[in-house]
């Protein structure tokens, strides 16, 4: 136990840079995949058959492909075809395009959870669709997609982590990077997880949180 | 005002109207009674155009309803609607409900909205209640908020539709009082409904629907006083003495 600390105290610093980048990735991935998925979600309950289907496809190919696969592909692909990102960019846009898919469902199952009196009403009061969605869905979407979206973040926190296979020197990697100068696997990989779950937790009680607003109502 | 010539309109295979001419006045009150499932409802949302219809025409100030086209929404402007269960916007607060339209729609100034808005409460009774959200009124209280909505468009007419029928008896009188005086006013007004006595004593003209069409016509206490057909007549004993 005393190696662990004395080792702990050590490693802490380069491992703190670590997780910087886990969290540059998590966030810029994250805001990139609400976007997205909010768009996807509003072509897909647009009306408009063109747009519904073109999102639909989109999110079933984001979703057959893993996430590993889509960064290799932004990563080690795209230079042929001329773009060339740094392993940082290539993580966020390929984690953000990943996660898209199921925030645009999660969006998308809000959306459709509020009841068709409330989109009537505003029609009547000569609302436009754009208006209507801004005024009276989305606001009452919030409430039932936030706990889902918590839970979303946790796991792109998590998955942040494939961000080291095109290497980007995040928590994981410069684990690893330690692990295998000194041979100290179970104190490092111990260390990692920790400070893993030291950033998860907080996430954990937000869920919490918006869970009890959500069943409040 | 009101102008409806041949309107069909089918749910599937299931024609629900079959070919409804009628029309209502400027000022006037016209009553749609009928067995559920007759078309009454499917009437109203036709006028303002939350459904479509197949055949025939539908206009307002010779301004022809159809949802397809922009002018839509100018149309719903100056009709409004009251639904059966009210559907009030549940995250807004009673006066929020109302200037919702006038502000965001009319692009009225906020002060006026708010002002104009207060003062519909005040009308229907609720001015004190204008900062409760609808979860915390009862039915009655927000079906008259409902009404403030529909009046804060300052529309040409209102539609009602069963507008009592979610309501527990002792708070259907509220609602129609509030309704009654808007007559009163000279508001133009098509309500469906279950309410026979204020079809009676409210209404100008009276409508009886059977199986999306309309079987009889007239003036409402005549009509419902001494209903000529057999269908109005079985009707209105079965609404009038249940037993």
């Amino acid at each position: 136990m005393k190696g662990f600390w004395h080792d702990a105290a050590e490693f802490f610093p380069i491992l703190m840079n670590g997780v910087a980048l886990t969290i540059v990735v998590t966030i810029g991935s994250l805001l990139l995949s609400t976007v997205l998925g909010l768009i996807w979600a509003m072509m897909r309950v647009s009306g408009i058959r063109a747009l519904s289907m073109i999102s639909a496809s989109l999110i079933n190919v984001i979703r057959g492909i893993p996430i590993i696969v889509l960064l290799f592909y932004l990563y080690f692909v795209m230079p042929d075809l001329g773009v060339t990102l740094s392993a940082l960019q290539a993580a966020i846009l390929g984690l953000g395009i990943a996660y898209s898919a199921y925030q645009a469902e999660n969006f998308r199952a809000g959306i459709e959870a509020i009841d068709k009196g409330q989109i009537e009403a505003a029609q009547s009061i000569g609302m436009g669709w754009w208006l209507t969605m801004r005024r009276v869905v989305l606001p009452q979407a919030v409430r039932i997609v936030l706990p889902p979206y918590g839970n979303v973040m946790i796991m792109m926190l998590k998955d942040s982590s494939q961000a080291s296979t095109i290497t980007v020197a995040e928590l994981a990697l410069q684990g690893k990077l330690i692990a295998s100068s000194t041979f100290k696997n179970t104190n490092v990989f111990t260390l990692v997880a920790l400070m893993y779950l030291t950033m998860s937790i907080p996430l954990i009680l937000l869920v919490r949180h918006f869970e009890k607003r959500a069943g409040k109502k | 005002m009101i102008e409806l010539s041949d309107v069909h309109k089918s749910f599937g295979q299931n024609e629900v109207l079959k070919g409804i001419t009628a029309s209502v006045e400027k000022g006037e009150v016209v009553c749609i009674v009928g067995p559920s499932g007759s078309g009454k409802s499917t009437i109203l949302r036709c006028i303002n155009g939350l459904e479509s219809y197949d055949r025939g025409e539908i206009s307002i100030e010779g301004l022809k309803v159809d949802r397809d086209t922009p002018s839509i929404v100018n149309i719903r402007t100056q009709v409004s609607m009251v639904f059966q269960r009210f559907n009030l916007f549940p995250h807004r607060t009673a006066l929020e409900n109302v200037i919702e339209g006038p502000l965001y729609v009319k692009k009225e100034p906020r002060a006026q909205a708010l002002e104009r808005g207060r003062a519909l409460l005040a009308q229907v009774g609720l001015a004190e209640k204008a900062d409760a959200h609808p979860p915390q009124l009862s039915g009655g209280q927000q079906q008259r908020v409902a009404i403030a909505r529909a009046l804060a468009m300052q529309p040409k007419a209102i539609l009602f539709d069963e507008p009592t029928s979610a309501l527990d008896p002792e708070l259907v009188g509220d609602v129609l009082g509030v309704m009654r005086k808007l007559a009163d006013d000279g508001m133009t007004m098509v309500v469906v409904t279950h309410e026979m006595g204020f079809a009676r004593d409210v209404a100008d003209r009276v409508l009886f629907i059977d199986g999306g069409v309309i079987v009889e016509q007239g003036p409402a206490k005549a009509l419902l006083n001494q209903p000529q057909h057999p269908r109005t007549q079985d009707f209105l004993r079965r609404v009038l003495h249940p037993l």
